[in-house]
């Protein structure tokens, strides 16, 4: 028989060790575990420090004895390998598995068993734990802000359907693929708007973007009958006409009456609030961000040199300030350099803001992709014969964007979770309502809850888009 | 503007503000001029900025470290806390330290001490303060002390490169750092004595502690949240540096017969800070703007005291804004070439 030695262990007497380890790094669990599930302090008896330091000493002699190299057992080996290499990883080890029981119990009383759940008034919430009624309470106002309970519908029945229409992407058929980019660029943000603003704001049916619309529909049908060859001055010049026509011969005297019809009740923009508001201004922002940043990076690149600079300093003038400062812009100092009796809604002021701050960011995510492509990809599509536009929009860009990818998602996210902020101009989004819900008198004392839920709302949002970008990442990702 | 009534200049930056700040780094109460507000402000932000990017580099390095480490248990926390943290919006996060987190600390009078000097309470966060004599007379002997270690550093780099001999920089430094200063209080008076925060009753059911060094817990949330916030980005940053040292240098390295420790410093860091630095400079920059967030929980940083309370008073808003967005403009510009000055120091020197 081998002789033991307890300092290194070793193959000889591999399961002598091993029962001795394990049960030794078991009951160093089953310490904590007792002591952190019901309170049964099983090492009382010994001096305070030593019994608060005993489960970790055991587990650390427990783990040691069990660090054996090639023992032939798969799962033991599995386990050194993974959280045992050495004493040091074995304490961090030990150290992260106590941490994880001993959080467990408060965690859990506090979200689930202490909690209360039912109830409509501060004096439901009697227990130790976390008030979910709170949040039942408030639930339409973290969601639809100030908007009356009554119309709350219309938000509804507008997200679904734009979310059904952006959707829309993943059931064309091979035929119409190539119509996506058109839709997503131009078509889906003009639906998105009109959506938002017949059904959301509830605007007049007739206004100065219907004429517009009707416009542009009229001439893209008469579109189709126009040979190629005049296109592009066809699309330069009718729509403008149409427009103008439509607006000051046909409809003149029609508008004042068309004007007032609304099919719903207006309510104005303050009203707005709540989750919905953070998905509103996200959406429009990411929509106008993106193509100025686009226009930027190219900006900053190009070789002429005012519009170089002009992007060189729009992008770091933007770069350099906080958003909260835009904001202030926007609210405060913008609105003097308005003729007298011009007004832009404040929340159209703050979506421009966030849009060109952001913008300023994805401009240099961009300019970064753009770097990276060797010169050879210019000269070849130049080579070819191709202008700047075209060697832009069918060579560089694509390759540039599919580079960019996490880039221009970070950005995005930055930008979700930027849209808080524009409580500064006293929109209230769902932050934003949570502070207005947590000063309330009747319901004093429940911010932790408030913030754990929009915590857990804003970490669902990001963490599946960031996921998103990532999957989209490895679909384009191509060996170069 | 001018139909609006509105005039435009910047005389006001002189008059009395007649307003207070609660917690400023300079002398200061509503009989010093606008400027001095500016000047408040804007210490406030720095310090902030300060703090955070210290922890924040601190936490983010050990974490960006940890999410490399072969043990899975430590790698699993690392990469739970960065995607937790940097999903949550940093607006959320600060409320949630200052209304919910801190709240729950107990008042003065019951704050329990830690290692009997600090008293964390839910009015802040007091320290023993040190009350200096000839304080100057210190400072100047740090600053010597640093003065002399760049020089011993560039005699030491100029003795290897000419004579291949290497010199105990490290030792030489750190030596120079005590002795200077100790010196200083041997020979040039000055002397330092703890000042212990206690405890006093300001009313029936109001207490507070005085003396020592009060941190308000405005400071204590906004400093928190940024660092932990802005530490996961770092980590990222600091994991993509590491992982971008291609195995083969380790390897080539650790085959030349260095030690682990000189294949880290010699080898690995000096090519990983290549790629860590910049993306972390502009981490450095988003903390330095997202301090501005401190306006929503009312601590004196310049956006607050500024661009808010100095704005609602004299109400001109071009001049006041127009100096709030140039002072962060100035400060992003300033840490950017200085990072672009030290980036460019530890690129690589291609011939």
């Amino acid at each position: 028989m081998n002789k033991l030695n307890f300092l290194s262990p070793d193959k000889n007497n591999l399961y002598k060790y091993l029962y001795l380890g394990i049960s030794l790094f078991f009951i160093s669990i089953l310490i904590v575990f007792l002591n952190s599930f019901f309170s049964l302090d099983l090492t009382s008896y010994l001096p305070g420090t030593l019994s608060y330091f005993l489960p970790l000493i055991i587990g650390f002699i427990g783990l040691h004895l069990i660090r054996i190299e090639y023992s032939g057992i798969k799962f033991l080996d599995i386990v050194n390998k993974n959280i045992n290499t050495n004493s040091f990883n074995a304490l961090l080890s030990l150290l992260i598995i106590f941490a994880v029981i001993k959080s467990i119990p408060p965690l859990l009383s506090w979200f689930i068993i202490d909690a209360n759940f039912v109830g409509d008034s501060k004096d439901a919430c009697s227990g130790s734990g976390a008030c979910w009624a709170y949040i039942k309470t408030w639930f339409n106002r973290f969601m639809y802000g100030m908007y009356p309970n009554a119309e709350q519908w219309r938000i509804n029945l507008s997200f679904i359907a734009l979310a059904f229409l952006g959707g829309v992407g993943f059931f064309a058929s091979e035929k119409f693929k190539k119509y996506l980019t058109l839709y997503y660029v131009v078509v889906y943000p003009v639906i998105a708007f009109l959506f938002i603003f017949f059904f959301i704001s509830g605007g007049p049916i007739f206004f100065d973007f219907s004429y517009g619309i009707i416009a542009a529909v009229i001439s893209i049908v008469i579109g189709f009958f126009i040979p190629s060859k005049f296109k592009m001055y066809y699309f330069l010049i009718v729509p403008i006409t149409i427009y103008i026509l439509l607006k000051y011969v046909f409809f003149y005297e029609e508008l004042i009456e068309l004007g007032k019809i609304q099919a719903f009740e207006w309510v104005e923009t303050g009203a707005w609030g709540g989750l919905s508001l953070t998905f509103i201004v996200s959406f429009f922002c990411l929509i106008f961000c993106f193509p100025v940043g686009l226009f930027l990076s190219l900006g900053r690149r190009s070789d002429l040199p005012i519009i170089k600079y002009i992007s060189i300093g729009f992008i770091e003038f933007w770069r350099g300030v906080p958003l909260i400062t835009v904001l202030f812009m926007s609210s405060v100092m913008f609105p003097m350099f308005l003729p007298e009796d011009m007004f832009i809604d404040k929340l159209v002021r703050v979506i421009i803001a966030i849009s060109l701050f952001e913008a300023a960011y994805v401009a240099e995510v961009i300019r970064g992709g753009l770097q990276a492509l060797p010169r050879g990809q210019y000269d070849a599509a130049k080579s070819l014969g191709m202008g700047y536009w075209k060697m832009h929009i069918f060579v560089i860009l694509p390759q540039a964007l599919k580079l960019v990818i996490p880039g221009i998602a970070n950005t995005f996210l930055a930008l979700v979770k930027d849209t808080p902020l524009i409580f500064v101009v006293g929109l209230l989004e769902i932050v934003g309502m949570l502070n207005l819900a947590k000063t309330n008198p009747e319901w004093l004392g429940f911010a932790m809850e408030g913030y754990v839920f929009a915590s857990i709302v804003f970490f669902i949002i990001c963490y599946a888009m960031s996921k998103y970008s990532y999957n989209l990442e490895q679909k384009y990702k191509t060996e170069r | 503007m001018e139909n609006r009534g509105i005039t435009f200049g910047y005389g006001f930056l002189s008059q009395e503000s007649s307003f207070d700040v609660q917690f400023s780094l300079i002398e200061y109460d509503g009989s010093h001029s606008y400027f001095r507000a500016y000047l408040v402000g804007l210490l406030n932000t720095i310090l902030v900025s300060v703090i955070g990017i210290i922890f924040a580099t601190i936490i983010g390095v050990v974490v960006g470290i940890a999410r490399l480490s072969s043990n899975y248990l430590i790698e699993r926390t690392a990469a739970i806390y960065v995607e937790f943290f940097r999903n949550i919006p940093l607006l959320l996060q600060i409320f949630f330290w200052y209304f919910a987190a801190l709240r729950a600390l107990p008042l003065p009078e019951k704050a329990e001490p830690m290692f009997g000097v600090f008293f964390l309470t839910i009015k802040g966060f007091f320290v023993p303060a040190f009350v200096w004599n000839n304080l100057d007379i210190f400072i100047y002997s740090v600053i010597a002390a640093i003065i002399s270690i760049v020089f011993v550093r560039l005699y030491a780099k100029k003795k290897q490169e000419n004579r291949g001999i290497q010199t105990p920089v490290l030792s030489i430094s750190i030596g120079l750092l005590i002795i200077l200063p100790l010196l200083s209080f041997l020979l040039g008076g000055v002397s330092a004595s703890i000042e212990i925060p206690v405890i006093e009753q300001l009313s029936q059911t109001s207490f507070t502690y005085k003396g020592g060094l009060k941190l308000p817990p405005e400071l204590i949330s906004l400093a928190l949240a940024l660092s932990l916030y802005t530490a996961t980005f770092i980590a990222e940053c600091v994991r993509a540096g590491v992982q971008g040292v291609s195995k083969g240098q380790k390897e080539a390295a650790a085959s030349i017969g260095l030690t682990p420790n000189q294949v880290l410093k010699l080898v690995v860091m000096p090519q990983a800070l290549r790629i860590i630095i910049p993306p972390t400079t502009n981490q450095y920059l988003n903390l330095t703007k997202n301090s501005s967030l401190a306006a929503a929980i009312a601590y004196p940083d310049l956006v607050l005291v500024f661009a808010g309370t100095a704005l609602m008073q004299t109400g001109r808003a071009i001049e006041i804004v127009s100096i709030t967005m140039l002072t962060y403009l100035t400060l992003s510009i300033t840490i950017s070439i200085f990072m672009n000055w030290y980036n460019k120091k530890i690129a690589i020197k291609e011939k």
